[in-house]
């Protein structure tokens, strides 16, 4: 039961969340603070983490190929189809759903502690539109992170690969063309606008319903990460069976 | 001017308001008192419209919320200014983004002209030179200056205060007062002040309602409630051991 009204109340919350919008300039401004928070300040850790993610791929995959007959532009190809399909958009999503997640969770839950949310009411602004739209807007950018998670993991794989002495440059880079689907570039960015706004509402519809005091922030940004990651992984079946079945 | 009308409101089985009904003054410091659990906060929540009631009618000047269109909402809340406990300012802010933060979202003044009001409010609650600061970067009873001067700076009609004084040292917390009571006389706003202060209500008590577990136990003003013989007024003025003695001395005077 308490599942259901939990359901209930995020759809409750989107609704409002497009209703009464706030005054142009202010949300301008406000979108511009939500890019720089949420996407820009999220490059370094996915730019860090992708490329020693492609890198270690890369020497997995040489690493099992023990059969001669298999050609070894494997290694590239595997390198790309695992970035491509699954490492970037939904792994680096669920890294996300830790840190984008939880910073949203505790902030919106902060101003919820602090009676600052029940100001912006008084004043007869619509908190929802206020605080959660530009963070919906904000992560449109969220695939310009995800291609940038998808072109370090490959370098990296490539950097692994090529100078750990698992594969010649040219064998790399041939793996990386063979068999080329662009479909599965526009089915990895299909997903990642769909876990963008998972991003963007599942952790502040937490922060904005929570009840209590600091203690409870902390639990509130807890169950942010565990509802967020098990939707991402919930959806990327979906999606992946709708298109790629 | 807010008239209440036999407000009630419950929270499941809990009736935390029973029949509520009563007149805020305008220009008075109207105030609030109770104990802790006799429904202060939620007769304050349902004036300020986080709380809709079960039954009553709220009346503000000569309609009441409940029939009032979006729109008549949206307008009034323009109207009220609210000074929270915890002074609810925008951490992220600093003093003077939070003090013109109303003025952003609602006016249609330019940059400067915003600017020009913010530094008039916050020299009408005595700060200056704090603009650049952060609400961390403050103390309380600052903070607690530019809640009001958020709370006045888009000239409302209605002044709410929930406990402005709490977590305040006795002198701070007459200065906060007299200035809540300077500003409703000079903008000539109707101000409503929850509190469970003695120091207030003495203070600047124009006009209380006593509450006592959900009803409206006794009304009246900051001399008259010395003089009541309601035992739950009483009780609750003279708990402590200052107030006893000051009430030994009125007798012993009469």
């Amino acid at each position: 039961m308490k599942y259901l009204t939990d359901i209930g109340s995020y759809f409750i919350m989107l609704r409002q969340v497009f209703s009464r919008p706030t005054k142009g300039s202010v949300l301008r401004e406000l979108i511009l603070k939500e890019i720089d928070e949420l996407v820009i300040n999220s490059l370094g850790i996915v730019a860090f983490i992708s490329f020693f993610v492609g890198g270690v791929v890369a020497i997995q995959t040489a690493l099992n190929i023990d059969n001669p007959l298999i050609p070894a532009y494997l290694i590239g190809f595997a390198t790309r189809q695992s970035i491509i399909l699954e490492f970037a958009p939904t792994f680096i999503s669920i890294i996300m759903a830790g840190k984008m997640g939880s910073f949203i969770t505790s902030s919106i839950g902060s101003m919820r502690v602090t009676e600052q949310i029940d100001a912006l009411e008084v004043m007869g602004i619509n908190p929802l539109n206020y605080l959660v739209f530009p963070k919906i807007i904000a992560l449109l950018f969220y695939p310009f992170v995800i291609g940038i998670a998808m072109f370090l993991g490959i370098l990296g794989g490539w950097v692994a690969g090529v100078y750990g002495g698992f594969s010649s440059s040219e064998a790399f880079i041939t793996g990386l063309q063979e068999t080329f689907i662009p479909f599965h570039v526009v089915y990895a960015f299909i997903k990642t606008l769909v876990f963008a706004f998972i991003l963007a509402t599942v952790p502040s519809w937490q922060g904005y319903y929570m009840k209590g005091g600091a203690l409870e922030v902390g639990k509130a940004s807890t169950n942010s990460f565990v509802w967020t990651s098990v939707l991402i992984i919930l959806t990327n079946y979906i999606i992946t069976t709708l298109l790629l079945s | 001017m807010i008239t209440v009308e036999s407000l009630h409101k419950s929270f499941g089985e809990e009736h935390i308001l029973k029949g509520i009904s009563t007149v805020f003054d305008k220009g008075k410091t109207n105030l609030i008192i109770g104990q802790s659990g006799s429904g202060k906060t939620v007769f304050l929540k349902c004036l300020l419209g986080l709380f809709s009631p079960e039954k009553g009618r709220i009346i503000f000047e000569d309609k009441a919320i409940q029939d009032m269109s979006d729109d008549e909402k949206r307008d009034l809340r323009e109207d009220m200014g609210m000074v929270f406990q915890g002074s609810a300012l925008f951490d992220s802010m600093n003093i003077e983004e939070n003090v013109m933060f109303p003025l952003r979202m609602f006016s249609k003044k330019k940059k400067d002209e915003m600017l020009e009001r913010v530094n008039e409010v916050l020299k009408r609650v005595n700060l200056e030179n704090v603009n650049s600061k952060f609400p961390s970067e403050i103390s309380g009873g600052m903070q607690k200056r530019v809640a009001i001067a958020r709370a006045i700076v888009n000239s409302p009609k209605y002044l709410f205060c929930d406990e402005p004084n709490s977590g305040l040292d006795p002198r701070t917390a007459i200065l906060i007062d007299n200035l809540i009571q300077e500003i409703t006389a000079e903008y000539n706003i109707t101000t409503v002040i929850n509190t469970h202060d003695m120091n207030s209500v003495m203070e600047i008590g124009q006009k209380i309602v006593f509450l006592q577990k959900g009803n409206l136990a006794w009304q009246g003003n900051n001399q008259e409630i010395f003089k009541t013989d309601n035992k739950d007024v009483t009780d609750f003025v003279y708990s402590s051991d200052l107030f006893k003695k000051i009430r030994e001395i009125q007798i012993q005077e009469d």
